[in-house]
């Protein structure tokens, strides 16, 4: 109980201040949900008592390949957290545990990265996935972001503040290298792991521009080049139809966030990411 | 050689190898192609120096770009930092509802910007999109949010705003709620007011988390471009190109590589400076536990 | 042994038996398009490449791919990338730049026979002008249009004015839109006269048409001058520019063309300039009795031509270019250019499309549908210069600061002009 001052009048209106900005953060996601439900006429008209209605959804799913562009992140999604997670491991251990010539240096060096994204080198990192045959292909979208240097920061500042004496015991007990990494650290580093893969997650599930230029066709088009290419067309656009269309494409992150919210803050608090 | 450096470098090639060829490598090939003039069908690209800094020099729309992506980070950072730290103190606190009002914050970032571009966009609808409509209710006129070269970028910056500050606060919420509570006794038996507390006790510790906060906002100003592609495509007139827009535009719409090179190289320089201000300046005014 | 080794020669011999059959034969082909996804069309066209199948075993894959500017960019994108489609409808206009490129294949190197030239013939002359350079066929139209206006003709009779009378001189036409504005008690208007696209990608397609009808080229067939500084294009720009700040008919900036056709069925707008491709949409929308009219002029109606081509790239096998030839010779058949006429409303490709049954029968209820074609003799071709987003960008640009107020029709066209003569000063020793 905090003994301090402050009035009961301040708290009412912090409480209101905080829940106006709550209403208004929410805007977009409920407009959203009105026109989704409501038929066309009601887009831009907010009559109570309107009528509600699937059709715009079932629309919406039909008019794209809604259930593969899904597929297609969900796979994209997946193969990149696998990989950062397994390359980030290993360069994160070495930084940490390992001493040899040139380190310090070759982190700074992979520090770079944390300013010289991929997203700014799009002409060059083109030209790279012509060269090895891999535009348009969902690997093709993967590769520039494999080698997270975030991932690498995290992790070796994870693997740092495990205790030296239970690597020694690992290693007293006949553990080699990689078995001390897999025993000791990569359990003890779980809520690292959490945390950044869920950052991992939402960066590539909402990212646009890289995927837009990478892929051409149905079978390899992540959700948000989909909608993009669903929302621009002759005739103009029709509200009820891509509000549908967004809410098909964010609700699974939001469901899976509405679940596991605690986690994903309580890991952010364990991973140290202060 | 050991064997132990053997070994950290086999661990860190995959890793490093990745990151070269997409980072370092990239940004190295851009240098030089931006010394190369845009090649034309089969033939190969004629050197040309520092001509294409020059004719960037020349070009009214890069320095509108410029100007653009400045009054853009200086409205969209600290913005969206102060926000973050209010709405994760109101989550901290003993706020009624606090885990929906978590959410709602939240929200945003896990919306694709590409989807939530058209909603906005129907926001900004002049006449009948919302924000006119509840202007008209206190009797404001017409605005052409997005058409309208005074209002089409601060209207981007409210969307970037928007989007950034609930996932700025789960870093700040974080923080706040693994800072110790003795402090906060203490300065309580003391009788320091809250204000006070918050300045000369939260604050300081908050700094690392600011730095980084700090980091990823910058890098976001100049990286997210999404709903400038999607609702005003650099218009009207230019009043929204941000740089990276600019390269997108100049390499995949004109196609003339050799500019986006030189574009890109700019643009890496920004980012470079702005590092180094970052972590040589401030990091060392950080308090450290 | 011996049935060991006859076994792999034969299972070998049935292994590559598929390679030289696909050395042979085509069987598959893609191309993106640009047309409106949304349910019907989207369908349709995956309806036409099953038919083909059907017939001659091909799979077609057509790939919706956004917009005109999006579709571009994702096949050129493709193609540079190594991969990419074998043919794609891109903008008319593009001819020029998609040359430079050096991407493109023409007709008559696939290889065209007396039944093909005939085809070719076939089309409406005014969509095959942006079609020839080098006396050679680049690309045969698909779906194509003119702009026209749509006018809401329930807000006619409510203003006083005849519904069926639409207005052909800019001077008409001013003082009916400024009538048809509607404010409220605040003086708040709460219904514009008109509004025209000032966007990017579709402000000089509006212009263009304007600037036709004060009878002034905004360019030149070689596609490397442009006369955006002649005092006739001024004096178009100037008529854009009045029906805000003289008319106050439009409103003051910027209309972007997705916005139109929810303002118009909003009723927020009473007239519309847009493309032909739109009448079927607005018709299944419209909740109440709409007119189709041709563009007005400063003396007499003008318009301009707009839409896609189809073309067809260099970097594929001649097999499946001609395997491409043979689909998009198909797909243009009156029947077909009749059936997509009717679907999307806009104009079908060639003259004996408008001999069948079903698309007469279609103008008989629906006189609406022939108005754009009406318009076709004086139709302009949209602006189709080398380095042609680039200077669209030049000329919208100078357009919206003009529209905005912040820069003088005069200045505003100058300013284009100077833009684009330093865009196009590599191409001017052709």
């Amino acid at each position: 109980m905090m003994v301090m001052h402050h009035s009961r009048l301040g708290r009412t209106l912090e409480t209101i201040g905080a829940w106006m900005l709550g209403i208004l953060w929410l805007l977009p996601l409920l407009y959203a949900v009105w026109t989704a439900f409501h038929p066309a006429a009601y887009a831009t008209r907010f009559d109570l008592f309107a009528p509600l209605t699937l059709t715009n959804l079932v629309t919406a799913w039909q008019a794209a390949p809604f259930s593969r562009y899904l597929v297609n992140t969900v796979m994209l999604v997946t193969l990149i957290l696998a990989a950062q997670f397994v390359l980030c491991t290993l360069a994160a251990f070495a930084f940490a545990r390992l001493s040899f010539p040139g380190r310090d240096l070759l982190f700074a060096v992979v520090l770079l990265q944390l300013m010289v994204l991929p997203d700014v080198l799009l002409v060059e990192n083109y030209r790279t996935l012509v060269k090895l045959h891999l535009v348009d292909t969902i690997p093709g979208i993967a590769l520039p972001y494999l080698g997270s240097a975030f991932g690498i920061f995290l992790l070796r500042q994870t693997f740092l503040t495990i205790p030296q004496p239970l690597d020694d015991a690992a290693r007293l007990e006949g553990c080699g290298l990689l078995a001390r990494l897999w025993r000791v650290y990569v359990p003890l580093a779980k809520p690292t792991y959490i945390a950044y893969g869920l950052v991992s997650v939402s960066y590539h599930w909402n990212n646009f521009l890289w995927p837009l230029i990478i892929t051409n066709s149905v079978t390899t088009r992540p959700l948000t080049v989909g909608l993009s290419v669903f929302a621009t067309t002759d005739q103009g656009i029709d509200w009820s139809i891509v509000t549908a269309a967004t809410l098909m494409t964010s609700a699974p992150l939001l469901v899976a966030f509405l679940l596991f919210q605690r986690q994903f803050v309580q890991s952010f608090m364990r991973a140290g990411i202060r | 050689m050991r064997r132990e450096t053997l070994y950290a470098y086999l661990l860190l090639l995959p890793a490093l190898v990745l990151l070269v060829a997409f980072t370092h490598w990239p940004a190295i090939e851009t240098l030089i192609d931006s010394l190369y003039a845009t090649p034309h069908g089969g033939r190969p690209a004629p050197f040309v120096g520092f001509d294409n800094y020059a004719d960037l020099r020349d070009d009214p729309v890069f320095w509108q770009a410029l100007r653009n992506n400045a009054i853009y980070a200086a409205a969209t950072i600290p913005a969206s930092i102060v926000l973050a730290l209010l709405m994760a103190l109101a989550v901290n606190g003993a706020l009624p509802g606090r885990s929906m009002l978590r959410l709602a914050y939240f929200l945003p970032t896990m919306l694709p910007m590409i989807a939530v571009a058209n909603i906005w966009l129907f926001f900004y609808t002049p006449d009948y999109g919302l924000f006119d409509r509840i202007l008209g209710w206190f009797g404001g006129g017409r605005h052409n949010w997005l058409g309208d070269a005074s209002t089409a970028l601060p209207a981007m910056i409210v969307v970037a705003v928007w989007k950034e500050a609930g996932f700025f606060m789960i870093f700040y919420l974080a923080a706040l709620q693994t800072m110790p509570t003795d402090l906060r006794e203490a300065a309580a038996l003391e009788g320091s007011s809250r204000w006070n507390y918050f300045r000369r006790v939260t604050l300081p510790l908050l700094m690392p988390t600011t730095l980084f906060v700090l980091v990823n906002a910058v890098i976001n100003a100049f990286r997210v471009i999404d709903h400038i592609v999607v609702m005003t495509r650099g218009g009207p007139d230019n009043a929204t190109t941000l740089l990276l827009y600019y390269i997108y535009e100049t390499g995949f719409r004109f196609w003339d590589t050799a500019m986006a090179a030189t574009l890109t190289i700019v643009l890496l320089a920004i980012l470079a400076i702005t590092a180094w201000l970052q972590f040589g300046v401030l990091g060392r005014r950080i308090h450290y536990r | 042994m011996l049935r060991r080794r006859t076994l792999l020669t034969t299972t070998a011999g049935l292994l590559s038996a598929p390679a030289i059959l696909r050395a042979q034969t085509v069987q598959k082909l893609t191309f993106y398009y640009p047309v409106a996804v949304g349910g019907p069309l989207a369908a349709i066209m995956d309806g036409y490449c099953k038919t083909y199948q059907q017939e001659t075993g091909i799979a077609v894959d057509a790939v919706y791919s956004g917009d005109y500017s999006a579709t571009m960019m994702k096949a050129v994108t493709a193609i540079r990338g190594g991969a990419g489609p074998q043919f794609a409808v891109l903008l008319a206009a593009e001819m020029h730049s998609l040359q430079d490129q050096d991407i493109l294949v023409s007709l008559d190197d696939i290889g065209l026979d007396t039944d093909a030239r005939k085809w070719l013939d076939g089309f409406y002359p005014a969509f095959m002008a942006n079609s020839h350079a080098d006396g050679k066929t680049w690309s045969v139209p698909f779906q194509r249009s003119t702009a026209i206006f749509y006018y809401n003709k329930s807000t006619f009779q409510e203003s006083g004015l005849d519904p069926d009378n639409f207005p052909t001189t800019w001077a008409e036409l001013g003082g009916t839109a400024a009538k048809l504005v509607k404010r409220d008690a605040s003086g708040k208007v709460t219904r514009w006269g008109i509004k025209m696209a000032g966007d990017l990608g579709n402000a000089q397609w509006t212009f263009g048409a304007l600037a036709n009808q004060v009878e002034q080229k905004l360019m030149n067939d070689a596609g490397n001058e442009v006369y955006f500084n002649q005092p006739k294009t001024i004096e178009a720009m100037a008529f854009w520019r009045s029906l805000a700040d003289t008319h106050h008919a439009t409103p003051e900036g910027v209309s972007d063309w997705a916005q139109l056709s929810p303002d118009f069925l909003q009723g927020n707008a009473a007239i519309i300039q847009h493309t032909t491709g739109n009448l079927t949409n607005l018709r299944d929308k419209a909740q109440f009795p709409f007119g189709v009219a041709g563009l007005a002029g400063k003396n007499s109606p003008h318009t301009v031509v707009g839409g896609g081509n189809i073309y067809f790239f260099r970097n594929v096998t001649p097999p499946e270019q001609q395997a491409a030839l043979r689909f998009v010779r198909w797909i243009s058949a009156p029947e077909r250019a009749a059936d997509w006429s009717i679907r999307t409303g806009y104009i079908a490709t060639s003259p004996a499309a408008y001999e069948t049954p079903v698309l007469q029968e279609y103008i008989a209820k629906f006189p609406a549908a022939n108005v754009a074609r009406t318009f076709l003799p004086v139709a302009t071709g949209e602006l189709s210069m080398h380095e042609n987003q680039r200077v669209y960008k030049a000329l919208t640009d100078n357009i919206q600061a003009c529209l905005n107020g912040t820069k003088s029709p005069a200045l505003a066209m100058a300013d284009a002009q100077t833009e684009t003569d330093r865009i196009l000063r590599p191409y001017k020793r052709m």
